[in-house]
């Protein structure tokens, strides 16, 4: 208990808590007026409503994903899992560089995208691009045991009783998986929220229009506005915790009714 | 609502699970599959249920084949080892799970729904708990659950595979008597799996003696008990001496023993042969009243409760022989380990043909 106090201390919350002291002798007005700026409003609201679509892709696809991981047998398994990963070990600059290589409208998926109007970089869809990739193996990995952990004989159940695959799953699978499903796209959101690397090089990072959260931190410290810049940074840390605390909340209340 | 099982034959990689299986089980009745671990009897319960497709062969429920149709247009209850509950819906909603996936046509309303749940609860004394959660129930109680469960779509046949195994003796026993009074209530048509030859023998209208994938035997309890087809059967159905002889002019040797051989093996070439005994057909007495009694000592005993064990070493027999007496006939006899008896074997099995066991 003494150690985990304290080495959560040294390594999360000193840290994390001199965002807060920096903030502190900026006073009450100049901060509003730092994270009130239009060009600052914006961006909250583009890191906040990207990350959340792409929360929202991953929980699917990752649902997806990870039945077929742990449902069916088929050559190559091994190597798809290893694959799912990947966006954890990579680093995120290069997945942005990739991202950038090909979805430009020179690059092959770009050029076939731009014959049906569809832009991908410089634009908000190219994050949540960037944010589906970096979000997923969240999900997949949240599930995964959750799914591994459901026997067979469950499903074999309903069906005697009468149950279609469809109502399989959504009345029995689906409330059973649900607490994990939600523990891993809140994840990859969180992540998602934070996500830099990535994002600024599909972005274009235009002010108003494509420029994250993260960046606009960035260029605050490029312009020697240290407080401007822990303002903004206090602002998301406080709405990304409150976030992880509500999911908690949320998780507890779901396990106190059958446990 | 009859169960005709036509050839039913399953090989899965390596072996054969079932070999050319046919089966009638009459409505009403309850039937125990018996035998080994992997004998194949919980693979003719899923094929029953549809939960496997065989290989060959087909399935007649109710005058209607129903060999390729899929568990949810069967119409059977099936009850598993692990009562396989839905942990997230509470007793009720486990048990209205069946009526609540009809098409909606065919769906009872809320309230049939919710009477039709507390009459099974009431019929399996879970009534009490109709709002908890499988994770706040026993396991004699999360199996009762599964059985109102699999009762509630009014299903052809019931299967249950290895319903018991899983609780402890205490609540086996009870659950075992209970299922048996239930039976007679409802008559639904039922089959169950088990290993234990006892539940078979106390709970089973008729008893089939699964070996290998294929019937040794089937009979009432009484008839598999008494006149038990082969050394298979003798020897699954309880606790057995074994002793391997050899059978020449009607008679069948044991170590040094000899006792008559039955009508049908009187031969006069000499054959290999197994002779059974059960430990509760051996009297042991102080003195010798018969010619053919054998000469023993009592090397160790074992309390069981209302019977006594006795492991006895005998004159001329190469393995130690258990026995089981009455209580009070150990206490009269004032027996004690290191002591000399006599041993009768009041009742000898013999069959022929080398069987491993």
């Amino acid at each position: 208990m003494g150690y985990t106090v304290f080495y959560l201390s040294a390594i999360v919350i000193v840290p994390l808590s001199m965002i807060f002291f920096n903030t502190i002798p900026m006073g009450w007005e100049p901060f509003l007026h730092a994270v009130t700026a239009p060009r600052v409003l914006a961006s909250y609201r583009l890191s906040f409503s990207t990350a959340l679509f792409a929360a929202v892709f991953d929980a699917i696809v990752g649902l997806l994903t990870a039945w077929v991981l742990v449902r069916y047998r088929f050559p190559g398994k091994q190597f798809l899992d290893a694959l799912v990963d990947l966006p954890f070990a990579l680093p995120t600059a290069v997945a942005g560089i990739c991202f950038a290589t090909i979805y430009s409208p020179v690059g092959w998926l770009g050029q076939t995208l731009i014959k049906y109007n569809i832009e991908i970089i410089n634009s908000p869809t190219g994050i949540v691009v960037a944010l589906i990739f970096i979000g997923f193996p969240f999900v997949v990995r949240t599930i995964q045991p959750v799914l591994e952990e459901v026997e067979q004989e469950i499903e074999e159940a309903a069906q005697c009783l009468g149950a279609t695959r469809w109502q399989t799953f959504r009345k029995i699978l689906f409330p059973h998986l649900f607490p994990a499903l939600l523990t891993g796209s809140t994840l990859a959101f969180a992540r998602g929220i934070g996500e830099y690397g990535s994002v600024i090089f599909i972005a274009g990072n235009l002010p108003m229009k494509t420029e994250i959260a993260p960046l606009m931190i960035m260029s605050k410290l490029d312009q020697f506005d240290y407080q401007g810049a822990s303002a903004v940074a206090l602002v998301l840390l406080v709405i990304s915790f409150s976030m992880l605390l509500l999911l908690n909340a949320i998780q507890e209340w779901q396990q106190k009714e059958y446990r | 609502m009859g169960i005709e099982l036509q050839n039913i034959t399953k090989k899965f990689t390596g072996y054969t699970a079932l070999d050319n299986i046919s089966l009638n089980v009459a409505s009403g009745e309850l039937v125990a599959l018996l035998g080994p671990s992997g004998c194949g009897k919980t693979t003719l319960l899923r094929i029953i249920a549809g939960l496997e497709l065989p290989d060959s062969g087909k399935i007649i429920l109710d005058s209607k084949d129903t060999t390729n149709l899929p568990p949810r247009k069967k119409n059977v209850g099936f009850v598993f080892q692990h009562y396989a509950l839905f942990r997230r819906l509470t007793v009720f909603e486990n048990v209205a799970f069946g009526l609540k996936v009809l098409p909606f046509r065919e769906r009872p309303s809320r309230s049939a729904i919710q009477d039709r749940v507390e009459h099974l609860l009431k019929l399996v004394q879970m009534d009490w708990a109709i709002k908890r959660y499988p994770s706040q129930l026993s396991g004699g109680q999360r199996q009762r659950v599964a059985l109102a469960r699999a009762l509630a779509v009014n299903p052809k046949v019931l299967l249950l595979d290895e319903p018991f195994s899983a609780l402890d003796a205490k609540v086996r026993q009870e659950l075992r008597r209970w299922l048996r009074k239930l039976h007679d209530e409802i008559h639904v048509t039922s089959i169950f799996v088990t290993h234990d030859q006892e539940e078979a023998l106390e709970l089973a209208d008729r008893i089939v003696v699964i070996n290998k994938g294929r019937i040794e035997q089937q009979g009432t309890p009484q008839e598999v008990y008494d006149h038990p087809a082969n050394a298979f059967v003798y020897n699954f159905l309880g606790n057995v001496n074994v002793f391997h002889g050899r059978i020449k002019n009607g008679k069948v040797s044991l170590g040094t023993h000899h006792v008559d051989a039955p009508d049908e093996l009187k031969y006069t070439e000499e054959k290999p042969s197994q002779a059974f005994v059960r430990p509760h057909e051996i009297g042991i007495s102080r003195i010798r009243s018969n010619q053919a009694d054998l000469a023993g000592t009592i090397r160790e005993v074992r309390l069981m409760g209302g019977q006594i064990g006795l492991n006895l070493e005998c004159e001329g027999f190469e393995h130690a022989i258990d026995a089981e007496i009455p209580r009070d006939l150990y206490l009269n006899l004032q027996l004690a380990k290191g002591e000399k008896v006599f041993v009768s074997l009041n009742r000898v099995r013999v069959f022929t043909g080398d069987y491993e066991i």
